[in-house]
């Protein structure tokens, strides 16, 4: 049993039935993450019950084929649309539907497909050469180092936002408050509910950036549509020029190492790693004026990371039975149902199982790459609806997805209100990117540094108690410290204000 | 375009063939309940969703109900369904799926409706919850861990699966209390769900791990967590633990799920749902699903179930209110 190694798992992902069984699973994964709404998580719930008469594997490659198809779906309403369908393709809307504006839909697609691939690819890799080292290392990962991690985040925070502090502080405070709705997540108090219960969870990221991006752009777009000529977005030719190529490769090799790492510790997912790799790629780039504008590095970089971060979910999920995302969560129950417990022992009991699952996702992501890029061209064609049309279909759909999370009101209420905050900060010059950031990273910092206070009891040293926590304020001090002490050395020459950060 | 017509198509197909297929199981002979629907007050995948699914197919392969709809209306650890249902007085179709999380819900949510306004109908099942330490744990026994934790409660956190009223919540402020020690001096860590406080108590970031037995059996069979009890009234197969009571502390706790109907129905109607609930125990689907599942038969029909309700309820008041949060 314990020599079944990854080419008998290629060997048996080959068969016709479980061939057709990630061809579905890509499919479907793919359709519901273009779908508003349906999240992977969703989906792999309501098929769990209908999936009892299958056999675990193929039931399993389907579900990995959703997972991942999902993660590529998902960045087609965010670039085109500027409507995240899913968290994890928030940060594909920031420079992809620029590019999709300038009529580089097709390409920013086939960028975000080709990331998602190599991001895929080099995390599956990664989970089949070092899943049980990273798995061990993340039990050790605690409070103190979470939180630090997130003082991290947000000191790279401050590279975008904006050309104005003062606004970008304004609408990184703006996105904090949002994040503080709901039930206190130590006491279990609740904080500006108002007394409304459907609030008590907090406010969804993805209700956030749709309202946000969405619909604050289409009353925007509205509020001076008579005022301009009504011009179609142009399309532009599909293909990715060498230039793009030549900006692109980096970003996509290195999005999937942030990936794959954030992926596999609880408290990171897919936010963090998407947003971690726009970040750092933002600080990388020759071209950091193009940020915002469509830079095809910023596009790049989250979705390698996103994909990569799905691989390194699986990776935790089956080495250790934890699971760090809801989708892994009901894969794990997936896996109860069939009376198959993943840990520390599942490569052991069950070998054909794992690696004929690992060798699907591979061959999963040939097809989602052979699926996704001939359609980019297609989906960009989205685009020549006039604008009129196009932004009533967005409103629409960010309306069914807001609805279709928990099939409350209440969500198309709050998704309106925050709509009409994002048509505010239009008007007065916010940029609406770190307000979203806020809501990401606040709940989670949040959690992290009281969680770390009260299991040491009040004492403020635990967060410097770890080796993990001092590397990473030691980072810190010095992307502080560094560009200072150039600059002290160097008086002649101006330091650009964005470099300071 | 025509390409991206035919994928659309495709998925919207094979998105319909679930509900499909659930409505071709079943049939009919005239004595079923129709048009029955359950709600589950919380998301797809979670413990309530779970259970209500695996019910309501079991209820339509034994012919006891006609198509079951299953929907989920999520918020506030339960406790927006629970309001939907007490809104919805003598609906005699709509059911709830529900458990003792959503007893601690109606509290630390401040929910303007209880459960004591519905109308219960059965508890299913039910599950021990088991107090465990990392294999490298100084604590070897309940005994030793007991000491310590009397000596100084707040340098010994305790983490918990769940949110402050939920079952993992509850547990360790029952045994304390049983124990001689504050509940209020319990430092209590909250963790998002089983998978997020195994980490925690595999790396020994807390002292004491309080959760569902389900969700750490194979770390438990591997040797890497070590049970120090079971809070269940009776030893469990295949755990080498004492339960509460065997080990000095008079506790006895189970996390169960059950369903309740709403509010202002007729007699007959109640009974009519007790009556479908008890052929649903009966039938060897709900068997194989108790099996397939490992989940523990805990049923108790009709009044039975309203009586151990109001007295759970009334524990659950107790404990939260000691705590200052009901």
């Amino acid at each position: 049993m314990n020599d079944f190694g990854l080419l008998d798992g290629f060997a048996n992902a080959l068969t016709p039935t479980h061939l057709l069984f990630a061809a579905i699973g890509v499919l479907l994964g793919t359709a519901i993450g273009v779908l508003p709404g349906i999240g992977p998580a969703m989906a792999v719930a309501l098929l769990l019950p209908v999936t009892y008469a299958f056999e675990p594997t193929g039931a399993f490659i389907m579900f990995a084929g959703i997972y991942f198809g999902a993660m590529f779906g998902g960045s087609t309403t965010s670039i085109l649309l500027n409507t995240p369908g899913e968290s994890a393709s928030v940060m594909a809307a920031v420079e992809g539907n620029p590019m999709a504006k300038q009529g580089r839909g097709a390409q920013a697609l086939a960028t975000a497909a080709i990331g998602h691939f190599v991001g895929g690819m080099v995390g599956v890799t990664g989970l089949v050469l070092v899943a049980p080292l990273i798995a061990s290392v993340a039990v050790d990962i605690g409070a103190p180092d979470y939180f630090a991690i997130m003082v991290l985040a947000f000191v790279a925070v401050t590279g975008v936002l904006g050309a104005s502090r003062v606004r970008g502080f304004a609408a990184l405070v703006l996105g904090l408050t949002i994040g503080l709705v709901g039930l206190d997540p130590i006491s279990g108090q609740p904080r500006m509910t108002f007394g409304v219960p459907q609030l008590a969870d907090g406010i969804d990221v993805v209700i956030v950036a749709v309202g946000l991006f969405a619909v604050g752009e289409a009353l925007w777009v509205a509020a001076h549509l008579r005022r301009k000529p009504t011009e179609v977005i142009p399309v532009g030719r599909p293909w990715l020029s060498r230039d793009d190529v030549r900006r692109a490769w980096k970003p996509w090799f290195r999005g999937p190492f942030i990936g794959f790492t954030f992926g596999s510790i609880p408290a990171g997912g897919a936010e963090m790693s998407t947003f971690m790799a726009y970040v750092t790629e933002r600080r990388l780039s020759k071209n950091r004026k193009d940020f915002g504008k469509g830079a095809i590095e910023g596009l790049a970089a989250p979705e390698s990371a996103a994909s990569a971060s799905s691989a390194g979910t699986l990776a935790t999920m089956l080495t250790l039975g934890l699971p760090t995302t809801a989708i892994a969560a009901i894969m794990l129950a997936a896996f109860q149902q069939f009376g198959i417990q993943p840990g520390p022992l599942l490569f052991e009991r069950e070998p054909a199982l794992v690696w004929t699952l690992i060798a699907s996702l591979f061959i999963g992501l040939v097809m989602l790459l052979a699926l996704n890029l001939p359609l980019a061209p297609m989906w960009a064609k989205l685009l020549r609806i006039p604008r009129p049309y196009l932004y009533a279909g967005i409103l629409f759909f960010a309306c069914v997805g807001a609805y279709a999370v928990s099939g409350s009101p209440v969500d198309l209420v709050v998704l309106l209100a925050i709509g009409g905050i994002g048509f505010l900060m239009r008007r007065f010059g916010l940029p609406v990117l770190p307000a979203i950031i806020g809501v990401i990273l606040g709940p989670d910092a949040e959690l992290q540094l009281r969680r770390a206070l009260q299991i040491a009891d009040g004492d403020v040293t635990t967060l410097l108690s770890t080796p993990l926590s001092i590397t990473v304020y030691t980072v810190i001090v010095l992307l502080f410290v560094i560009p200072l002490v150039l600059r002290r050395r160097r008086p002649v020459e101006p330091a650009r204000e964005d470099e300071l950060v | 375009m025509a390409t991206l017509l035919v994928l659309v198509t495709v998925a919207a197909a094979l998105l319909l063939v679930p509900p499909a297929i659930g409505s071709l199981a079943g049939g009919g002979d005239g004595n079923q309940l129709k048009g029955l629907q359950v709600m589950v007050p919380n998301s797809p995948g979670g413990g309530y969703d779970v259970t209500a699914r695996a019910a309501a197919s079991a209820a339509e392969g034994a012919g006891v109900t006609g198509a079951v709809e299953v929907f989920n209306l999520p918020g506030a650890g339960g406790t927006v369904g629970l309001r939907r249902l007490v809104n919805d007085e003598g609906d005699a179709r709509l059911l709830m799926s529900m458990g003792l999380g959503v007893v601690g819900s109606v509290y630390s949510n401040d929910s303007p409706v209880t459960l004591r306004q519905t109308t219960p109908i059965a508890r299913l099942t039910e599950e021990t919850e088991i107090l465990v330490v990392p294999a490298d744990s100084p604590y070897r026994d309940l005994p030793q861990l007991l000491a310590a934790w009397r000596a100084n409660p707040a340098a010994l956190p305790v983490g918990g699966g769940s949110s402050i009223g939920g079952p993992d919540h509850l547990a360790p402020m029952l045994t304390a209390k049983g124990a001689g020690i504050d509940p209020k001096a319990v430092n209590y860590v909250p963790y998002d769900g089983g998978g997020d406080l195994l980490a925690a108590v595999l790396g020994g970031k807390v002292a004491l791990g309080v959760s569902g037995l389900g969700e750490f059996s194979d770390q438990i069979a591997s040797g890497d967590l070590r049970v120090l009890a079971v809070t269940a009234g009776a030893r469990v197969p295949g755990v080498d633990a004492p339960t509460l009571r065997e080990a000095g502390v008079d506790v006895e706790f189970t996390n169960w799920r059950g369903i309740v109907a709403p509010p202002g129905l007729t007699p007959e109607q109640r009974i009519e749902l007790v009556a479908a609930a008890d052929s649903l125990h009966a039938s060897p689907e709900w068997r194989a699903a108790l099996d397939r599942n490992d989940w523990q038969d805990a049923y108790l029909p009709g009044d039975a179930f309203g009586a151990f309700l109001a007295a759970e309820d009334e524990r659950v008041a107790g404990v939260l209110r000691e705590l200052g949060l009901a």
